[in-house]
């Protein structure tokens, strides 16, 4: 017993030279660790192995995740979901839509147009990451991908709002579908600003929420005057 | 004149202190009015507080509210620029909006504690309110012309974003040097910081944001109007700020000095309304030479 302390003390002795092996009995069970299939299964089932599932199955799941967070923004109810478990595929789904759907305007005929695809990107992407460091820089205790994923998934009453305006203009761009647009993209910046301070005003201090939500505020604003501005060839 | 005395000798330093007062324009000297009682303490050695330093040195820092540890690229030397409420932020925008005489905007309203949020936050908002109430003007102004198509001159907000940041930015730091120059020529008492100028020239752009929103309305007189009333405010409280710290010097160089922030200011705001919001009659005289050809033909 007192050498296998010993080399229980030195715990990779082993590993380099097998003759020494040979000298000592082996003692317990030492298969633990790489375990047989019914223990490797039990762990599999508390860590949620994803190796022997379908593609389709983890996709699946991924959307899922996905879609449950655009029905948070939807229903803004002060819920921690959309900030427990971030990530930046929705985000990058609804910018990435939104600049599509800004394509083809008459922008692309003259230079003094509307936004181009990398520059909707950059102002969606650079925006939410100025925003963020103002919200850290002021003692926000929200993380910096937490923060990002809200104001992504915020865009999406905007994106709505774009498809919307698209569909409007189709039957034409007259006063009323002015109006109508006018309406739809201020409803909308409502509700992206409302649904967003609902999940990020909470990690502030209380003398500084004003200022926190102030860079919001002028954010959706700018992406929907972006939208609203939209005009399309004809 | 300290190392020929006996740093032992305090009685002597009353006498060297009013030496001190009496050189004044010797051009080797620069010491600040508030820290020479510090100084006389210091070479005085034997002080209660010099017993323990660090105790000493957290007491300075406690009173002078500062920190001064964290390194330029750590979080939390940013962080301090950031160390503002709300109610602070509409104090200080208040204040650049309504020059009171006498007040000096960096002693009243900054208190050693310069943001960056405020100057960050108010270029960005004057930035797009530029682009898009400019955009907005020019709308208007050819509305009723059947062969107009809208477009969104998206690419005005980047000029927009140039200019105004870089007068935000490099303005300040011309002046920093300027004045840092001066006062190794002539002593000055009152010496601004980088941050503090950067923090006045950031909030005096405030005013602007409601003019600028003001020049939508397609008048001539209201925009000049506008102009003339921002202009004459946000440049009192730059003249007012800065007139203590160039106060001492030669008048040729207050003259200068003074002349240039003005010059800059006015610079800014005739510039982009004459870029971002065309005159109605200008935009009048292109539709002429194809109309005229149109009753040609």
């Amino acid at each position: 017993m007192a050498v296998s302390a010993d080399e229980a003390s030195r715990p990779f002795a082993g590993l380099s030279d097998v003759s020494i092996s040979e000298d000592i009995p082996v003692e317990g069970d030492i298969s633990v660790p790489m375990g047989t299939s019914s223990s490797n299964r039990q762990r599999g089932e508390d860590e949620f192995s994803t190796l022997d599932e379908p593609v389709k199955e983890t996709i699946l799941r991924d959307l899922r995740a996905v879609g449950s967070k655009f029905i948070h923004v939807l229903y803004p109810k002060r819920s921690t979901a959309l900030l427990r478990d971030w990530d930046l595929w929705g985000p990058l789904l609804l910018c990435v839509t939104l600049a599509l759907l800004l394509q083809g305007g008459a922008a692309d005929s003259d230079d003094h147009g509307g936004p181009q695809f990398a520059e909707v990107f950059v102002i969606v992407w650079f925006g939410s990451i100025i925003i963020t460091l103002n919200s850290k820089l002021l003692g926000g205790t929200i993380s910096f991908f937490q923060s990002l994923c809200v104001l992504g998934y915020c865009i999406m009453p905007l994106t709505a709002a774009m498809a919307v305006c698209r569909i409007v203009l189709v039957g034409g761009s007259g006063t009323v579908s002015f109006i109508v647009r006018l309406v739809v993209v201020t409803a909308s910046f409502g509700w992206s600003t409302f649904a967003s301070t609902a999940f990020l005003a909470d990690s502030q201090p209380p003398g500084r929420k004003a200022l926190v939500v102030y860079p919001v505020f002028l954010f959706y604003f700018v992406i929907g005057w972006m939208v609203l501005t939209f005009s399309p060839s004809q | 004149m300290a190392s020929t005395n006996d740093p032992f000798q305090f009685q002597e330093f009353e006498e060297a202190g009013n030496l001190l007062e009496a050189n004044r324009d010797a051009t080797t000297i620069s010491i600040e009015d508030d820290d020479l009682p510090d100084r006389q303490r210091k070479a005085a050695g034997f002080t209660p507080d010099d017993e323990d330093p660090l105790a000493s040195d957290d007491k300075t820092e406690l009173l002078s509210g500062q920190k001064n540890s964290a390194p330029f690229w750590s979080f939390e030397y940013y962080q301090r620029f950031f160390d503002i409420e709300t109610h602070h932020v509409k104090e200080r925008i208040i204040g650049s909006m309504l020059p009171w005489p006498g007040k000096n905007f960096i002693h009243v309203h900054l208190r050693r504690n310069p943001d960056l949020y405020g100057p960050f936050w108010i270029c960005t908002t004057l930035v797009f309110a530029l682009a898009i109430s400019g955009n907005f003007s020019n709308f208007l102004v050819k509305l009723g012309k059947p062969n107009h198509k809208y477009s969104p001159q998206f690419g005005k907000v980047t000029i927009a974003a140039t200019a105004i940041f870089s007068y935000a930015w490099f303005v300040p730091l011309a002046l920093w040097g300027c004045l840092l120059w001066r006062n190794n020529k002539i002593m000055n008492l009152v010496s601004y910081s980088f941050m503090e100028i950067v923090c006045v020239y950031g909030y005096s752009l405030a005013i602007y944001i409601p003019a600028v929103v003001l020049w939508i309305i397609p008048f001539e007189w209201l925009r000049w109007c506008s102009i003339v009333v921002a202009l004459c405010l946000s440049g009192s409280v730059l003249v007012m700020t800065f007139w203590p710290a160039v106060r001492e010097d030669h008048p040729k160089v207050i003259a200068a000095i003074m002349s240039a922030i003005v010059l800059l200011n006015v610079l800014l705001a005739v510039g982009c309304k004459a870029y971002f919001f065309s005159k109605p009659e200008a935009a009048l005289t292109p539709e002429h030479p194809a109309a005229l050809e149109l009753t040609k033909a």
